[in-house]
């Protein structure tokens, strides 16, 4: 049957699952817009590019599934940018299509054309340009496969309007062919015979949970083989909730603001299983002294992650949960209770640290604002972060037992990130109760969502936690640069009027009797709403591994009782 | 050192700028690049020398980086398998007819050609290793060279053995034959 290119692009995303879309019209995607109304698709109006980038890649974090997200050629396609950069590191699967000028004037500086392609080349794992209407059907079922499979990620197609409106046979395609893509499953027998040796010679050894478990679905097979081999379990920030963390094997947070019983663990480990996760920087501290006596194995999709930061004993290069599984029938059980006590002895320490024992002293800390809202939730909300402090003192103190409700820029570390991933999260699971704790800085970057909110009603609860300050600059200058502040210093709008200037309601906290309070009345109300909470000023994250310090060279949390 | 790859890559627009953008975006140094078609007219392949200062280890990197490209089918690294190499060079001499006989006799010796001349200037053809053309510019040197172009290193493996594959598993790679990826841990 004959169809526009148009109509053979809804025809495909269709079928693959595609029920809401983000985006934004332009002159470039009129047709893909008149196409849509003809099919079972809801499209969100955002109010940025970003804020639909941002969108489908919460969306695809909290569902699982691919989102997708529209935009115009030329400044459309470009204010997608940093949102396809940060589904890129995050390795989130989004497929973007954006218009483009008609083929004969590609090249020729016409109106809103800009290389997309070219420029979304090193942030996109592939990317498209269409110029006839025949080859739709064959690039976006590709599409969609290329990034949901392998190490997932965004997918560009640019198509140049005269492919929109001409015509074409249409046949779904049945299959993908991909000579040069097909990624691993299983890893090789005798390497998992390899990693068996190193698991049995282990006294000490710790799981690294990386966002790859989440990626995989491998959550049960990595709690199945936690157990059996009693080895606990660290995780990136992109790994939280993973591994339950009320679980006795769990560690929390690894790296540069993870517990310190938790970076000591894997100072003084004897073998490291290093699960779906990449050694960034982040999580490492310095090279040079990490992890010294440790064996590594590196369970990873991605072949070119094998040995980039971290040389590694034994390589397993494959899906994780398929890897995972036919691992753990080979391997024994343990008991590591020696291991256990020691680490526990080390909790004990930071335990006491914890910002949890201090005495109120009236002022609003934004750890105790996230377990406030954690305790009001009871850990079950889906919280999206902006990033900063408010973004490691949520991954600290917001706790998660259950996976794909924990949405943040880790890769990227994209301001900004909050509120619209919160509303793409919403869309994926409308009955869950999403939050988006964003600092006074990156919620104005986006803030013009909260239209967006509206209009969708989205069900989001804005927790903007105003310290007048860019934290955690602020906290570097501090640290690193004598106190002496520069261009940290944010002068906000006054938040609760420009919530209800957006008809979202709104409130002020600025006292600790008002806090559990106004979590109730967001809770209460069925759409968007913003709690501004005036926060102590000049406070730091701790615990912290100062950049190019060894892992165990931690800043403490000072003590006070 | 230098490392020579043989990529086979789809025949599609715009796959020569991905495999480059990578090199540049990764920070790999390529010394030389030739890409043309192959026996099957939908697959294009490249012979790719890079600076490898870490050898093995930036040679891993580059097999896994250029996997990651949707378009790249096949990698090997042929450093160290016996293989024929070649690199074309047309060197522009400035000499008139007093000299052209001292070209013409280097050019024997080297078996190139001399496949134009001018009045004042000629232009020979050589085809050989990289070593062999860089002996053949010294001695045009001193004569005056104004001009000159090469292609680029290609490389084919003689017989039927292939190249070193480090990546297992990938793209229908069998295991079995492949270097271990453990092997390439410094």
């Amino acid at each position: 049957m004959k169809k526009t290119g148009a109509e053979i692009l809804w025809e495909c995303v269709v079928r693959e699952g595609v029920e809401v879309v983000f985006g934004y019209p332009g002159g470039a995607n009129m047709p893909i817009y008149d196409a849509m109304l003809s099919y079972p698709i809801h499209h969100v109006l955002v109010r940025h590019e970003q804020g639909a980038a941002h969108m489908a890649d919460g969306y695809a974090r909290a569902s699982g599934k691919v989102g997708m997200a529209l935009a115009t050629s030329g400044p459309g396609a470009t204010n997608l940018i940093t949102g396809i950069a940060t589904a890129m590191m995050d390795s989130v699967p989004v497929v973007f299509v954006t218009g483009q000028v008609a083929a004969h004037l590609i090249g020729g500086d016409a109106f809103q054309e800009v290389d997309v392609t070219g420029i979304t080349l090193p942030i996109t794992k592939h990317n498209y340009l269409i110029t006839r209407a025949d080859e739709i059907a064959e690039v976006v079922r590709e599409a969609f496969y290329i990034a949901r499979s392998g190490r997932p990620g965004p997918v560009l197609i640019d198509i140049c309007k005269n492919a929109q409106v001409e015509q074409a046979e249409f046949k779904y395609p049945a299959d993908v062919k991909l000579p040069g893509y097909q990624p691993v499953d299983h890893a090789p027998k005798d390497s998992l015979e390899h990693a068996v040796k190193l698991i049995e010679k282990s006294q000490r050894p710790i799981i690294l949970c990386g966002h790859g478990v989440l990626m995989s679905n491998a959550e049960e097979a990595l709690i199945n083989f936690a157990i059996k081999t009693q080895t606990p379990v660290a995780s990136t920030l992109l790994g939280l909730g993973a591994f339950p963390a009320s679980h006795e094997l769990s560690l929390g947070m690894m790296g540069m603001h993870g517990e310190v019983h938790t970076n000591m663990a894997i100072q003084n480990s004897d073998l490291i299983l290093a699960f779906g996760m990449r050694f960034d920087d982040r999580v490492t501290g310095t090279l040079k002294t990490y992890a010294p006596h440790a064996k590594k194995i590196h369970v990873e999709i991605d072949p070119s992650e094998v040995h980039k930061n971290v040389a590694v004993d034994v390589p397993l290069v494959g899906n994780l949960k398929t890897v995972l599984t036919d691992l753990i029938p080979m391997v024994d059980e343990y008991d590591h209770e020696e291991w256990k006590k020691q680490i526990n002895e080390w909790k004990a320490e930071g335990d006491s640290r914890s910002i949890m024992n201090w005495d109120p002293d009236g002022k609003l800390h934004v750890a105790h604002l996230v377990a406030d809202i954690w305790k009001a939730t009871g850990g079950n909300a889906i919280v999206t972060t902006d990033v900063g402090q408010h973004q490691m003192w949520t991954a600290q103190y917001y706790a998660l037992d259950r996976p794909n409700r924990w949405l943040t820029s880790g890769g990227a570390g994209t301001m900004g990130f909050g509120l619209p991933s919160a509303i793409g999260a919403w869309f994926a699971n409308k009955e869950e109760e999403v939050w988006a704790v964003a600092g006074d800085g990156g919620f104005q970057m986006t803030a013009a969502e909260l239209t967006t909110a509206v209009q969708e009603n989205a069900n989001v609860k804005v927790a903007i936690m105003n310290n007048s300050f860019l934290g955690m600059v602020r906290q570097w200058q501090e640290f690193f640069f004598e106190k002496r502040y520069s261009a940290v210093n944010m002068l906000s709008p006054n938040f609760v009027k420009l919530a209800e200037a957006h008809n979202v309601p709104a409130r002020l906290v600025t006292k600790l009797e008002e806090v559990d309070e106004a979590i109730a009345w967001a809770r209460s109300i069925k759409g968007p709403t913003v709690i501004e909470f005036r926060v102590e000023q000049e406070e730091a994250v701790y615990p912290m591994v100062p950049a190019g310090a060894a892992l165990d060279q931690m800043i403490q949390r000072p003590l006070k009782s | 050192m230098n490392y020579t790859f043989i990529a086979l890559v789809e025949n599609k627009p715009g796959v020569l700028n991905r495999v480059a953008s990578l090199f540049r975006r990764r920070n790999f140094n390529i010394e030389s690049l030739a890409v043309g078609r192959t026996e099957k007219p939908d697959i294009s392949r490249m012979t790719v020398v890079v600076d490898c200062p870490n050898g093995d280890m930036d040679a891993h990197k580059i097999e896994a980086n250029l996997y990651k490209l949707v378009n790249v089918i096949d990698v090997q690294d042929v450093t160290h398998q016996p293989s024929v190499t070649r690199d074309l060079a047309l060197i522009k001499v400035m000499v008139g007819p007093d000299k052209r006989a001292e070209v013409n006799s280097l050019a024997e010796i080297f078996r190139a050609r001399i496949v134009d001349v001018a009045a004042d200037s000629l232009i020979v053809e050589i085809t050989g290793t990289e070593d062999k053309i860089e002996g053949m510019i010294e001695l045009l040197r001193p004569l005056g060279i104004v001009e000159m172009v090469r292609t680029g290193q290609v490389s084919m493996t003689r017989g039927v053995t292939d190249g070193v594959r480090r990546m297992p598993g990938v793209n229908g790679n069998r295991f079995e034959d492949l270097s271990e990826m453990a092997e390439m841990a410094p």
